[in-house]
């Protein structure tokens, strides 16, 4: 529920410091690694986590988490199935924030009500639905927010002051600032930019902001967490599943291999405001 | 999720709605990077539609460009071997560049010059829209993107190479079914990258709003004309309208003028693929579900998990797993009938038209032909029935030789 996620970002403010927000494809390269990835997300410093729900056509995804879309399918991910995924991880963990991202066509085909009672069933708190822009907020924004779930909106370069406030008007949990107008994973993001982009967002609302689209390394999260709430990385964790599949199947260092760049990722987000 | 609409409308004219809706069909389900821009296209559209100046100069593009207006030709021969109603074709393949498209991509260019963008992308599935959109980029010197999925470059050679001949990148697409779908797919992927300086024209009644209704309002010249053309030849309405339909346009451009037409009835044919019971189609309308793909609401080829089921059909234009939305809300008010016309029955009403009107057909109104071919003989030989011949086939000469067993 929204308020698992209001609560990290309340600590996170607590302690002085910005939060590293970690995706990955639910069910990629399989459901069981898939869980091992997500089990360990938090002890490697993922403060919170975003799933994404796997569908065959992610149009506003780059190369690396459309491959990883691929593979979840590949390996019989559903969204029943990833549901199921989340309410496994919550059988050991009932503090870090667990939010979906994905797009609507599999929500509309679950049935959006049904979808949003069995989400919260599982122990999700909130929702990331790329193409539902507040235009179409009435059929599973506006009943994610009744029902206690956030729905976090993303926020893009393009986005001028007269529309800000009707994104900003339904959205709960964060604010996701997209920091280039591209696809995921593509050119990244100019620091200054990011940081005049973010102190506009903070003059309209009082959300925490949460930054992403092309951040890779430690170094670029470090610099995104001295100016926003929270650093966003997605495709740059993908890619490492990607590597280390030996054909289609994981390989022996995959969970190491994407855990470790989650513990570099995170020591450099927690020292990024450290004189 | 809501049901369908069950109430007959006043006018079957009247959408979309403010949102973009037909019905529950419809609507703008985009990133919100590209919502500012469709946004603005919209305010852009309605502005030049209100100005005389704009709709002068496209029905100078139409006439002198295009060679508008297409005839509608009384299929004589077809007619006398069916032995029922009067078939008559309306003749879209007639127009420059060999098909339907262009209607919409001079208007569409139109709008982009006077919006001020500099580059131009498109998606293509036959490459008839690509050719189209390459031909007025040519015309207006603008740089032109076209996403082409590679299977569909390989089936669709000629034209490949003609748009390149015209001066546009052809990008292939190696994702998902290498078809139409997936080039729309890319083709939103790099309009959401290039917001600022790109037009992104759309060649179906599909996509976000107000995509359906501009593209729709673009090729509706086919209906507007047919509609004079058959009153004149005839002293009346005919009795049905029928067109091949994988997103749409061209359909919609022949049905729309007619839709406030009781009297009228109208067909939309399907690409039935190897047959509906096998899966192997791209029949939206009669096997799929409401979805929600590339913009907007409507029926769609899915499985149970909402993943989106790859569409099989001889013909590139018609190989697509979605429908535009209006057409949907059409079906489910009950004012146009879905039918489909299989591989083979296309390849056969592409023959038989060759051979008995002089007229190579593309695939796509092939799938049309075949569905008059099954309802003139039931109907009287006074009844009238109006086809959208929306495209000719020279572009498809290879894959028909092939299924044949001979080789070029």
């Amino acid at each position: 529920m929204r308020e698992r996620i209001e609560g990290r970002f309340a600590d996170l403010r607590a302690e002085g410091r910005a939060g590293l927000v970690t995706f990955l494809c639910g069910g990629d390269p399989d459901p069981e690694t898939s869980l091992k990835l997500i089990r360990g997300l938090p002890e490697a410093g993922a403060d919170l986590i975003e799933i994404g729900m796997p569908f065959s056509d992610p149009m506003a995804d780059g190369p690396s988490i459309q491959a990883g879309n691929l593979r979840a399918l590949k390996a019989g991910m559903t969204l029943p199935r990833l549901l199921d995924l989340v309410r496994a991880f919550r059988r050991d963990d009932d503090a870090t924030p667990v939010i979906l991202m994905g797009y609507y066509n599999p929500i509309h085909r679950y049935g959006p009500t049904r979808f949003l009672d069995d989400a919260i069933d599982a122990g999700v708190d909130g929702l990331i639905v790329v193409d539902l822009p507040p235009e179409e907020d009435g059929e599973l924004c506006l009943p994610a927010l009744d029902k206690g779930l956030a729905f976090v909106r993303l926020a893009t370069p393009t986005t001028d002051d007269a529309r800000l406030s009707a994104v900003l008007a339904n959205t709960a949990g964060f604010i996701y600032y997209v920091s280039i107008t591209g696809i995921t994973g593509a050119a990244a993001p100019v620091a200054t930019r990011v940081g005049e982009a973010v102190a506009r967002l903070k003059r309209h609302t009082d959300l925490p902001v949460g930054v992403g689209f092309g951040i890779r390394e430690p170094a670029q999260a470090a610099e995104i967490a001295r100016q926003a709430d929270a650093a966003v990385v997605g495709s740059a964790l993908v890619d490492l599943v990607r590597r280390n599949l030996d054909g289609d199947a994981a390989g022996p260092g995959l969970v190491d291999a994407v855990l470790g760049k989650v513990r570099d990722l995170a020591e450099a987000v927690r020292g990024a405001r450290t004189p | 999720m809501a049901e369908p609409a069950k109430t007959i409308p006043n006018s079957f004219r009247a959408g979309p709605d403010e949102g973009g809706h037909f019905g529950i069909y419809g609507g703008r389900y985009v990133a919100e990077t590209l919502m500012p821009n469709i946004l603005a296209l919209e305010r852009a559209y309605e502005e030049a539609k209100a100005d005389p100046a704009f709709d002068r100069e496209l029905k100078a593009w139409l006439k002198d460009y295009v060679g508008r207006p297409s005839p509608l030709y009384f299929a004589e021969r077809l007619t006398a071997e069916l032995g029922g109603a009067k078939v008559y074709f309306k003749r879209d393949e007639l127009n420059h560049t060999g098909a339907h498209k262009v209607n919409n991509t001079v208007g569409q260019i139109l709008l982009a010059r006077r919006m001020g963008k500099k580059r131009i992308i498109a998606e293509t599935g036959a490459g008839q829209h690509g050719v189209a959109t390459a031909t007025v980029a040519a015309k207006l010197g603008l740089e032109c993107v076209v996403y082409m999925g590679e299977k569909d470059i390989e089936r669709q050679k000629p034209n490949v190479f003609r748009m390149r001949l015209l001066g546009a990148e052809v990008r292939p697409v190696s994702s998902g079914s290498r078809t139409l779908k997936d080039a729309m797919n890319e083709a939103l992927r790099d309009w959401v990258t290039n917001v600022g300086d790109t037009f992104y024209i759309i060649g179906s009644v599909a996509g976000p709003h107000p995509y359906p209704m501009m593209v729709r309002d673009f090729q509706a010249v086919i209906g507007e004309e047919a509609k004079a053309q058959v009153l004149e030849a005839e002293g009346r309405l005919p009795d049905l309208l029928v067109a091949a339909v994988g997103g749409g346009s061209n359909a919609m451009g022949l049905f729309f003028p007619f839709l406030d037409d009781p009297e009228v009835r109208i067909v939309a044919v399907e690409a039935a693929g190897d047959g509906i019971d096998t899966g192997r189609h791209a029949a939206a309308m009669t096997a799929g579900t409401p979805g929600v793909l590339h913009g907007s609401r409507s029926y769609l080829m899915q499985d149970g998990d909402g993943q989106v089921v790859e569409p099989h059909s001889i013909s590139a234009g018609l190989d697509y797993p979605g429908i535009g939305p209006e057409h949907s809300w059409l079906k489910d008010v009950g004012r146009i009938e879905v039918a489909s016309a299989t591989d083979r029955e296309a390849l056969d009403a592409f023959q038989t038209c060759s051979r008995l009107e002089g007229i190579l057909p593309a695939l796509e109104p092939a799938h049309a032909l075949a569905q008059v071919i099954k309802e003139a003989p039931r109907m009287d030989k006074e009844q009238i029935v109006v086809m959208n011949l929306c495209g000719r086939g020279d572009k498809d000469i290879h894959t028909v030789a092939d299924r044949m067993g001979m080789s070029l």
